[in-house]
């Protein structure tokens, strides 16, 4: 349970070619996903459609805010957050369901 | 009692970044922020899945009348301008300060464009009669009227995030230029770039479930 | 013993303390424009205290309607305003911010052997919005008439009334939004600030409990601002979000309600919670017992006490199953509350016990939190909820929380630590005096309500049956009896502020840091970093005994 000194803040900038690289991939993840809603899934559609977007803003956060390399405390944030959102929908759901 | 001495304390204080600015620190107080602002959006998503639960089949109709060609090239916008602005944080990092101010500008101008869109999409939408209250959408069943009510106050919301992180953005692109933000103290930047990115990843979110229900 | 080491001067302003003005600057603005977290501090608990003195004397008035059936005092539309108002105010702008803002801010950093918080500007900011945010919601008095809805704003009425509502609201979402950076300012400077050798399990419980109280405003206020974004909106623009006749759901809005303020009501006791650790650490002489299970209880409220805020609407027509998983939920709350409150009497055993003015008043909570909590229970399970809800049980058990649990610590805690503050000390007969008084007072307003409620008394009516009427005036003079010990408590805190007998650095044998520093403390809290070796509560008499 020690401190946790965070020294390397400086170390080596990300390199350009990553981030272009991320880019693209998130260029035709979108591309993807619109074609995709055109094929009619029933309700995979949606299931799909969400987890493309799961796996680009994981994307963004993990190189474009740079999650990946900082600080371990953002990703116990990051987990803080989505454990909330995750309380709230179940929960509320736990009415909106049995109510209909 | 103690299970650290003097003298190790003394030596972890050396090591602490005592009266530098704590950069970790002003990053934190940002990741903070952007918690509070998911959690904002995230009581209009709860919104929306409920409705969306309540009237599967009008949020399935209404969705058709969504211009999915706006909403695609405006997540291609945002996303670029996320690239740009990860671009300038790395260019400032390396000294190059007018490549930094360059591809900031770049930023803002994709910030802008995606408003400017936004107005596009929304008078096109307006224009056609369909907005919250209208006398067409009230011909249509109520879930009809519900969804384009949480479409206007999600893009809308969004949008306002958008027009303040241009101004923030600007904000930055002034300091870079009177050397404010340098290579050495680029955390100011920085921050902004994560409050940037946050917006981006709320529109990867709002994208399908506004313009890809079919 | 506590008047121990008085210094010899007696000028107005101890040489260099925080209270001394730097830059030059003169009078007012020496504060409003400080972003020493020790002068916000002060700030804070000005603007806090006006307007509890506003709250209790609506609280009063509304008191007063009840001396007789029939309402005579006010209309009813009068008394829906009253007693709207008075929630929000005292929600709003003196619980909700509270300790943490007020003694949070002053002795965080201090607690935490740092300098100031984490963004001291962004700390001004803060109270700048609270105070914004406040006027917004008072404007409402003049303009358009003072809403009419219960500080809970529930639609559909909340929609339709003609009242000020979207003014009030507005101004709510303005506080809120102090909230929100106050708790990430704590948060920052809790993870970034703490001095060398002060580990997470070398803070003081106090800091605990801030801690958790922050991650409480960060997670929950957010929800709630967007919810009165909606209403505004809502009212504004017509939307029919959460109305039925637009296909919404009126119960949404509930839901989204409580989800921020079923947590607010953890924001309003977490921080109360953590001083009642220090003062009985203090008043024992003695190490507190199980430090860690009270450090990680407060962790515990403020997670459980975000899954429980169904249980607010039982009777709002959520789905049977809800009502079971909320209710079970709830009963989890009472788990490391009770952990507590066994840790701080384990604590009391074989102490050498000081009844000073604070320790009093943690024996006051001890009594009026027990009642509080317990009644809790009763409105936790179904069955009874259903017969109790919204009567006066409910009002009875949320005061006994929140004002005799909650706030009696808030008082508790400025006898606490008025001395480090000012450098002086009050009249502690008269302290002690004036908190018998209250005790009194609280329980003859309060506990009658108990009463009237299970025999079926509703709340927020103007008007009773005549069988209600002896409870009612016992209430009503109970009001009296507190608010006269209230205006004495004041008196000797504020004349003690000011011209109390000066005190030592460490009137009360306090093991934490800000007993290590001048009273009051200097600008930068200390005159060399301190470093830490020990845990908090280290008394080496007891050691030695």
């Amino acid at each position: 349970m020690s401190k946790t000194i965070t020294s390397g803040h400086h170390e080596a900038p990300t390199s350009y070619g990553i981030y272009v690289l991320i880019w693209l991939a998130l260029m035709s993840l979108t591309a993807i996903t619109a074609v995709v809603a055109g094929i009619d899934l029933a309700a995979f559609t949606l299931v799909i459609a969400l987890l493309i977007a799961v796996v680009k803003s994981s994307l963004v956060v993990n190189v474009f805010m740079r999650v990946k390399y900082d600080d371990k405390i953002f990703k116990i944030f990051i987990a803080i957050a989505g454990g909330t959102l995750t309380v709230i929908f179940l929960l509320t759901f736990a009415d909106v369901y049995f109510r209909r | 009692m103690s299970d650290i001495t003097i003298p190790e304390a003394r030596q972890a204080a050396e090591h602490a970044p005592a009266h530098k600015k704590d950069t970790q620190g002003v990053k934190m107080g940002m990741w903070l922020f952007l918690m509070t602002e998911l959690l904002l959006f995230s009581g209009m998503f709860l919104l929306y899945s409920v409705y969306r639960y309540y009237y599967t089949k009008e949020f399935h109709q209404a969705g058709m009348e969504t211009h999915t060609m706006f909403g695609t090239v405006n997540t291609m916008v945002l996303l670029t301008s996320s690239l740009t602005m990860a671009l300038s944080i790395a260019a400032i990092e390396r000294g190059k300060k007018w490549l930094s101010v360059t591809f900031l500008s770049s930023t803002i101008v994709l910030g802008l464009g995606f408003l400017v869109i936004k107005y596009a999409e929304w008078s096109t939408e307006i224009a056609d009669g369909i907005y919250p209250g209208s006398p067409k959408l009230l011909q249509h069943p109520r879930g009809f009227e519900l969804f384009f009510a949480m479409y206007y106050l999600m893009t809308g919301l969004h949008g306002l995030h958008v027009l303040v992180g241009c101004g923030i953005l600007i904000t930055m692109l002034i300091f870079i230029i009177r050397g404010k933000i340098t290579q050495d103290d680029p955390v100011r930047l920085e921050a902004a770039g994560l409050y940037w990115h946050l917006i981006d990843i709320v529109w990867i979110f709002l994208f399908p479930l506004f313009y890809l229900v079919n | 013993m506590a008047e121990l080491a008085i210094p010899p001067q007696e000028e107005s302003v101890v040489e260099g303390s925080y209270l001394e003005n730097l830059n030059g600057r003169k009078g007012i603005t020496a504060w409003i424009f400080s972003t020493d977290h020790k002068r916000i501090g002060i700030l804070y608990l000005i603007a806090l205290f006006s307007f509890f003195s506003v709250g209790v004397i609506l609280g009063i008035l509304l008191r007063l309607e009840m001396l007789s059936p029939g309402g005579k005092l006010f209309s009813p539309q009068a008394y829906n305003a009253l007693f709207t108002l008075h929630g929000v105010v005292m929600i709003f702008l003196f619980v909700i911010p509270g300790i943490p803002v007020t003694l949070g801010n002053f002795f965080l950093p201090i607690q935490i052997g740092a300098k100031d918080v984490a963004f001291p500007r962004l700390n001004l900011l803060s109270w700048y919005l609270y105070v914004i945010g406040s006027i917004v919601i008072l404007t409402a008095l003049f303009w358009r008439g003072l809403p009419d809805t219960g500080w809970t704003f529930y639609v559909p009425y909340s929609l339709r009334t003609t009242t000020g509502v979207t003014i009030a609201v507005f101004g709510v979402f303005i506080v809120g939004f102090s909230s929100i950076l106050t708790g990430l300012n704590f948060l920052t400077t809790i993870h970034r600030l703490r001095a060398p050798g002060m580990t997470w399990f070398k803070m003081p419980l106090f800091v605990w409990a801030l801690y958790a109280t922050a991650w409480v405003q960060i997670i929950a206020t957010p929800v709630l601002a967007i919810t009165l974004l909606l209403i505004v909106i809502s009212r504004v623009f017509g939307l029919g979000i959460f109305s039925a006749a637009a296909g919404g759901d009126p119960v949404l809005y509930q839901h989204l309600f409580w989800i921020y303020s079923h947590p607010a009501v953890y924001i309003m006791i977490l921080p109360p919670m953590g001083i009642v650790s220090e003062i009985i650490a203090t008043f024992t002489h003695r190490t507190i017992f199980g430090y860690k299970a009270i450090a990680m209880s407060s962790l515990a409220i403020a997670f459980i006490g975000y899954l429980v805020w169904g249980h607010h609407m039982f009777v709002a027509g959520m789905s049977q199953q809800a009502d079971f998983i909320f209710s079970f939920l709830t009963f989890l709350v009472a788990i490391p509350s009770g952990i507590k409150v066994f840790n701080w009497v384990a604590s009391m055993y074989k102490g050498s016990i000081d009844p000073q003015p604070p320790f009093l008043y943690v024996m006051a909570f001890m009594v009026l939190f027990c009642i509080g909590g317990l009644s809790g229970l009763v409105l936790g399970s179904l069955a009874t909820d259903v017969h109790l809800t919204a009567t006066y049980f409910v009002v009875a058990h949320f005061h006994y929380i929140i004002f005799g649990g909650g706030v009696f610590i808030f008082f508790g805690a400025l006898h606490y630590w008025l001395p480090k503050m000012f450098g002086r000390m009050y009249n502690k007969k008269i302290a002690s005096w004036a908190l018998v008084d209250m005790f009194m007072g609280f329980n003859l307003l309060y506990f009658p309500m108990f009463v009237m409620g299970y025999e079926g008394m509703p709340r927020r009516y103007f008007t009773y049956l005549p069988q209600f009427e002896t409870m009612q005036r016992i209430s009503v003079v109970g009001s009296w009896i507190l608010v006269a010990g209230l205006i004495v408590m004041f008196v000797n805190l504020i004349h003690g502020s000011m011209k109390g007998p000066r005190v030592g650095n460490n009137p009360w044998g306090g093991t934490t840091l800000e007993w290590s520093t001048p009273s009051p403390p200097p600008h930068e809290n200390f005159e060399t970093e301190p470093v830490v070796t020990q845990e908090p509560y280290y008394h080496e008499e007891a050691l030695t005994k």
